[in-house]
């Protein structure tokens, strides 16, 4: 898609081809980060081989995966309020997928190139919330009630340090807009030295870390994962969902890990630009893409080892984690980058 | 602009249709819900007339956290699936009157301020930016915006302590 050919058609041909190409960010970079991630490594981890039967090494085990799940029949549970329950996973799945509209892949590879990038997205990831209170309430289930409350006041409490985290980089860059922080960087020198611009995972270390751990927890990741804890609660908020609503959620966690990781990318490694090659150079538009997955996936490595590593925290130690220390020290790191950003 | 007015009508009707469900539903949590369409319907008028930054804001605040906690408090105290009785209070009709003169008051303001005048359509040909909001607050309106902070931060440190004595 280089901006020759983009000129050459219709406002809704483009429209068209951009909505393509979200549905394929939203589902490739999630359907990679089950195989790879999920069956894989964390097989390899535990000493196994994990699925090998499907296609070789097992690649095709999604797809069985998939149909297995289209194939199972849509239960609602007795006294569910029906309407709520259809709905809920629809919301969580839709704000995935607005998520990623703003996140941009090459000069001309963006699905919306709006100013106010990366604000739009921490508002959009925030509806998510709504999602999973739904489907907790309306499963007429004290587990998935107990789920649904877990989780929000989880998601709100990490919502901060993760909306503080971003501020730094914002301040740093000097703008809201995707491209403008991948621009940002990509121009950015430190002490001199500026062949590899500057991606802010050096200058925003503590941002990053900040990021990675809130990241960690609105994912609902290990050893962020009281809203679902199978010992406690079943499967919290998921307990009643089957079929094709359940993969729905199950596409939405894997999404929304893809989403945020691609966020974290453009805002700490420098996004999909390439040093030596121009910024508005077209070839980009295919570079980019490959750039940005590769990073994407080097950040939901570091999500699934620490699922894999990590125990599951105690619900008082998970929200006085959020409110005592991270939340101080995004704090502070904002106050510095300030200071700093008005001292050079 | 034929194109905003006719998004404009279509969010509108939606919005109002919402409205009218918020107040009418017999479920106490489908009236959070429905509340959520209507103040989606709020951010993305904001975002059509250009007010991104407001629109977007919006979404952060009112979705994301006000109607969280709303959902948060009725599932922690009241969640019954289904329709429930005594949902309307015994004082619906004062409100309801109150809610007309409301309306009536508006209307009169906003037709006796225009009247047949066309609005400026500046204001929406050219998208406010984020820059000119931050300037707006923190140079236009600095003092307002930090008496607003002083007094959320009173009543912040107030609640804790109301909620403190046990």
């Amino acid at each position: 898609m280089s901006a020759v050919v983009l000129a050459e058609l219709a406002y809704w041909q483009v429209s068209i081809l951009r909505v393509l190409g979200l549905l394929a960010a939203v589902l490739l970079p999630s359907g990679t980060i089950v195989y790879l991630f999920l069956f894989k490594m964390m097989s390899f981890m535990q000493s196994r081989l994990g699925p090998m039967e499907a296609g070789p090494y097992g690649s095709m085990q999604l797809l069985a995966e998939v149909g297995k799940f289209l194939q199972k029949e849509d239960l609602f549970p007795d006294g569910a309020d029906r309407k709520v329950f259809a709905w809920a996973p629809i919301v969580v799945v839709a704000s995935t997928f607005i998520m990623y509209t703003v996140v941009p892949f090459g000069p001309d590879a963006w699905f919306a190139n709006i100013p106010t990038g990366i604000y739009f997205a921490l508002a959009v990831s925030s509806v998510s919330v709504i999602g999973i209170l739904m489907a907790g309430w309306a499963s007429a289930n004290k587990y998935s009630l107990m789920g649904g409350l877990r989780s929000a006041g989880q998601l709100i409490a990490y919502e901060l340090p993760l909306v503080l985290a971003v501020l730094g980089v914002v301040i740093q860059a000097g703008t809201m807009d995707m491209q403008g922080i991948v621009a940002a960087q990509r121009n950015g020198e430190i002490f001199g030295i500026g062949f590899i611009g500057n991606p802010y995972i050096i200058t925003q270390f503590v941002g990053f870390a900040v990021f990675m751990i809130a990241m960690q927890a609105e994912l609902t990741q290990p050893p962020f994962d009281m809203p679902v804890a199978e010992s406690e609660l079943v499967a919290g908020y998921l307990t009643e969902y089957s079929g094709f609503r359940f993969l729905l959620f199950f596409i939405g966690e894997y999404a929304t890990a893809g989403a945020f990781s691609a966020i974290a990318a453009v805002l700490f490694l420098g996004g999909w630009s390439l040093p030596g090659i121009g910024f508005d150079a077209d070839i980009m538009n295919v570079l980019g893409p490959i750039v940005m997955l590769t990073k994407m996936m080097l950040i939901v490595f570091l999500v699934m080892w620490f699922r894999f590593t990590y125990p599951r925290l105690r619900e008082d130690q998970l929200q006085i984690f959020a409110w005592k220390y991270l939340i101080p020290i995004s704090l502070v790191n904002i106050a510095v980058t300030a200071v700093l950003k008005v001292a050079f | 602009m034929v194109a905003q007015n006719i998004f404009f009508a279509i969010i509108a009707l939606a919005m109002v249709a919402s409205a009218v469900r918020v107040v009418t539903t017999k479920n106490i949590l489908h009236a959070a819900l429905y509340l959520v369409v209507v103040l989606a319907g709020v951010a993305a008028q904001f975002i059509i007339t250009g007010a991104e930054f407001t629109g977007v804001t919006q979404v952060l605040v009112y979705i994301g956290a006000v109607i969280v906690l709303f959902l948060f408090g009725i599932m922690l105290t009241r969640a019954r699936i289904g329709r429930e009785e005594h949902v309307d209070g015994e004082r619906r009709w004062i409100a309801g009157v109150v809610a007309l003169m409301l309306f009536a008051v508006m209307t009169y303001a906003l037709v006796d301020a225009f009247d047949t005048e066309a609005l400026d359509a500046r204001a929406v040909l050219e998208p406010q930016t984020t820059e000119m909001v931050s300037d707006a607050i923190f140079h236009d309106y600095l003092i307002p915006f930090e008496a607003v902070s002083f007094l959320l931060l009173a009543a912040l440190i107030g609640a804790i302590v109301v909620a403190r004595r046990e």
